[in-house]
């Protein structure tokens, strides 16, 4: 671009710029207190919204007009909802677990008064000698925050609070560079795609820049339909300027003039906070017709998935983006070259456009300095499953599986042992504890059996199947395939099958080389990502749990004590409390009678092992226990 | 897959699809990337996709009618039945199957006295699961008219539906 254009760029941001700053500036300087709630959608879940109502409704009451902010999620989402205060002369503070009474109390006494709570503080979020800090966590030793770092911090339907913390002026450093130097940048910095393939990101911006046809496409894929991965989400809606950003920077480098953000949805929430974005950053002529005055233009729109697993495979994406059933097509040609109406199109992942502003904006060594050999920068993962400190955690490549379940997560809740991490998705593969000391890169997860994929980390303990586990993906696979490869829509559903007679009973010992025959033909005969991957979580279980295969085939025995045809529950008469009732009024299904010596009976033919009893026998007792196999019960 | 019509019987009803279908058309380009989002649109009005509204939408996309059902056909979102008043999706992503999600879903199927897919027959609920709503840490999750309940196992299930039953006895 021309060295007026260029001075005439820098002073149409700096313009914005100064109006955003000023805003936030105000909005702390006011020497009012500031109140933010986490409301994305793991906080609704715990009943955010109630909370805010309860604030404001308290805040109404006393005549006060402090501000009170929504923000997205600050990855702590085990302790929803959320409630952070900054009040002068005071560290901002994060209240974990609040609910409407506590939020009332929170007003009342810390916003007006000077009692802090401190008996319900999760943390500080700066240093302070009052209260502990996040970062004196034990996790805080291990996350480095590249990504997450404005989510849960700003609101994500102000472009003023993205922009105050720094936010676009990536964008316009960018236009001062020629794109064959972006590219170079992008490539000095390692960055590898985030979407689960981990394709080094520069190389394919520098073949869809090649790549001749007009116009090009950008395309952000949001379609995480990974069953128990959530970071996009939280990006999306925490932060959705982040990815726009990275998007207009990827259309400036590549030549391209339109952008799409496919989200799915069953993510409502993300693509109201994406739409608005997507208005504003309009409105400030960061996107549209010129950017800040230049001569490249770039619009970017938003685009609703339909639930279809197999729709974050690009060429099936792109058939969707097209009006058509999402069925894969053979590659090469790579969409980079022939992609969206036969157009160069770029595909990335929602993460992968999220680190290109930092990139930008820091440099290439700086984020190369992070992560280990192979893989460089962060990576984001959402812990769930059977682990105290669910949420997402966003740590340097190479930490190991280990570091993040155990120092990150603080390990697996109720005293119960660890027995596998699931990772990957459907795609993925469960490792067992020998495995815990792996790093986390692209590398040392696919040898191990599983893949990064885009981040989902389930982590399973003593009580889980692995048998079950691996028919519950079977499950999803199958009813996910597009139906196009015989063996994917053929070979999961005969999988899927034997896994079903296993899970109840009916297993034969020869299942199991079945087993691993068909997974090796589904693998070989599919044409996308999810047919090759779908055998995974069988071949992972059976390589390192075959002992549960077996004792399900052999004995009738669920180890876990999970599958449901393979046990029984069962009260223990000597441990029964006479006078306790717990278990009568909770049964769902009437089948716990009292017998004549006023010992609790479960009738085995009425019950449906939805375990409520067993919860709801008070711990003194515990006499509810599963037997498996079902003939344990005594007669 | 059938297509249920019994919805739509009389013409005067379908010229009504008709008419609604066309009204949202207008806001769209006759392309057929726009075929996702005018289903998506007419399905938020409608709450289902009757044949009427197919037809209309192939009519002005000028593309075969075999091709719009195949599209609906082959989505999770898109439904042929009119909903419920009340929609129930039951999570069963990883972390919500691993902690039960399954038993959920049996406790509303219990309830309702319906399987996946379905409507009570006095519409009042209608039952389905879906893949992930990305609360993984509040598993089980069911969403519930839209907004996502953590830890629904059977009890709260239960609980859930007499607040229904509450609300409506406010009303009556």
């Amino acid at each position: 671009m021309k060295v007026a254009e260029l001075s005439a760029i820098t002073s149409a941001f700096q313009e914005i710029k100064n109006r955003a700053e000023l805003r936030w500036q105000t909005l702390y300087d006011s020497g009012k207190p500031v109140i933010m709630v986490g409301t994305a959608t793991c906080g609704r879940a715990a009943g955010a919204l109630e909370v805010l109502k309860a604030i404001r409704d308290e805040l109404k009451r006393q005549n006060l007009d402090f501000p009170v902010i929504e923000v997205g999620c600050l990855g702590h989402c085990y302790a929803e909802p959320l409630v952070i205060i900054s009040k002068p002369e005071y560290p901002p503070i994060c209240y974990g677990r609040v609910n409407p009474v506590i939020a009332e109390r929170l007003v009342k006494e810390f916003v007006i008064g000077d009692n802090p709570c401190l008996e319900f503080v999760l943390g500080a979020l700066e240093e302070n000698d009052l209260v502990p800090s996040f970062s004196d966590f034990p996790r805080a030793k291990y996350e480095k925050k590249v990504i997450l770092k404005n989510c849960g911090q700003i609101d994500p339907k102000e472009i003023d609070h993205y922009i105050a913390k720094g936010g676009y002026s990536s964008l316009v450093k960018a236009l001062h560079i020629p794109p064959e130097q972006i590219i170079e940048e992008l490539k000095r910095s390692g960055l590898r795609g985030r979407g689960g393939a981990g394709f080094p990101t520069g190389r394919k911006w520098e073949v869809c820049c090649r790549a001749v046809g007009e116009p090009k496409y950008v395309i952000c894929n949001g379609d995480e339909g990974d069953p128990g991965a959530f970071m996009d989400r939280v990006v999306l809606e925490s932060d959705p300027h982040s990815i726009i950003e990275g998007m207009i920077i990827a259309g400036y480098t590549v030549g391209a003039r339109y952008g799409y953000i496919y989200v799915r949805a069953e993510y409502p929430l993300a693509v109201e906070h994406v739409q608005i974005a997507l208005r504003q950053a309009r409105r400030l002529n960061l996107l549209g017709k010129n950017i800040l005055g230049s001569d490249f233009s770039f619009d970017i729109r938003l685009f609703q998935g339909s639930g279809a697993f197999v729709c974050g495979e690009e060429t099936a994406l792109i058939a969707s983006l097209e009006g058509k059933p999402g069925i894969p097509y053979y590659r090469p040609p790579y969409p980079a070259v022939k992609g969206l109406y036969g157009k160069p199109t770029l595909f990335n992942n929602v993460k992968t456009f999220a680190y290109v502003r930092h990139i930008i904006n820091d440099g290439a060594e700086c984020f190369a300095s992070i992560g280990d050999e192979r893989s460089k920068g962060t990576a984001v993962f959402a812990l769930a499953g059977k682990v105290v400190n669910t949420g997402l955690a966003e740590v340097p490549m190479g930490t190991t599986l280990r570091q993040v379940i155990f120092d990150v997560g603080s390990g697996i809740p109720g005293g119960k042992h660890f027995k596998a991490v699931q990772i990957g998705g459907p795609s993925g593969g469960c490792l067992p504890e020998s495995a815990l000391d792996l790093p986390i890169d692209f590398d040392s997860l696919s040898d191990a059996g599983a893949m990064m994929g885009s981040g989902g980390m389930v982590v399973l303990d003593e009580d889980d199947c692995m048998v079950e586990i691996a028919r519950y993906f079977l499950e999803f696979t199958q009813s996910e395939s597009c139906g196009k490869c015989t063996f994917c829509r053929l070979g999961t559903k005969q999988m899927l099958e034997i896994l079903n007679d296993i899970t109840q009973g009916r297993g034969r010992i020869d299942d199991i080389d079945m087993l691993s025959q068909l997974a090796e033909d589904v693998i070989a005969g599919s044409l996308c990502g999810l047919g090759k991957t779908a055998p995974n979580p069988v071949l992972t279980t059976l390589r390192y749990f075959r002992d549960e295969y077996e004792a399900h085939i052999k004995e009738g025995r669920c180890p876990a004590l999970m599958c449901r045809d393979l046990i029984a529950y069962y009260i223990i008469p000597e441990k029964c409390e006479r006078s306790c009732d717990a278990c009568v009024g909770t049964c769902t299904v009437e089948a716990i009678t009292t017998n004549k010596k006023r010992i609790k009976v479960i009738d085995q033919e009425k019950c449906v092992k939805c375990g409520t009893c067993l919860d709801a026998c008070p711990p003194q007792y515990n006499a509810v226990i599963k037997l498996s196999p079902p003939s344990e019960v005594p007669s | 897959m059938a297509i249920n019509n019994k919805e739509v019987t009389t013409t005067e009803e379908q010229a009504k699809v008709r008419q609604k279908t066309r009204q949202i058309l207008k806001r769209f380009g006759r392309k057929q990337g726009n075929l996702v989002p005018i289903l998506q649109k007419v399905q938020g009005k409608l709450g289902y996709l009757p044949r009427e509204a197919m037809l209309e939408i192939a009519k002005f996309l000028s593309i075969p009618g075999i091709d719009v059902y195949s599209v609906i056909t082959f989505y999770n979102q898109f439904r042929l039945n009119p909903p419920g008043k009340h929609s129930i999706r039951v999570c069963l992503g990883t972390a919500c199957h691993m902690k039960g999600g399954y038993i959920t879903l049996d406790a509303w199927k219990r309830r309702l006295g319906i399987d996946r897919g379905e409507t009570t027959p006095d519409r009042e609920f209608d039952l389905d699961s879906v893949a992930c709503v990305g609360c993984c840490v509040m598993a089980p999750v069911t969403v519930v008219d839209a907004k996502p309940q953590g830890k629904v196992e059977p009890t709260k299930v239960d609980g859930l539906l007499l607040a229904f039953e509450i609300e409506r006895e406010k009303k009556s």
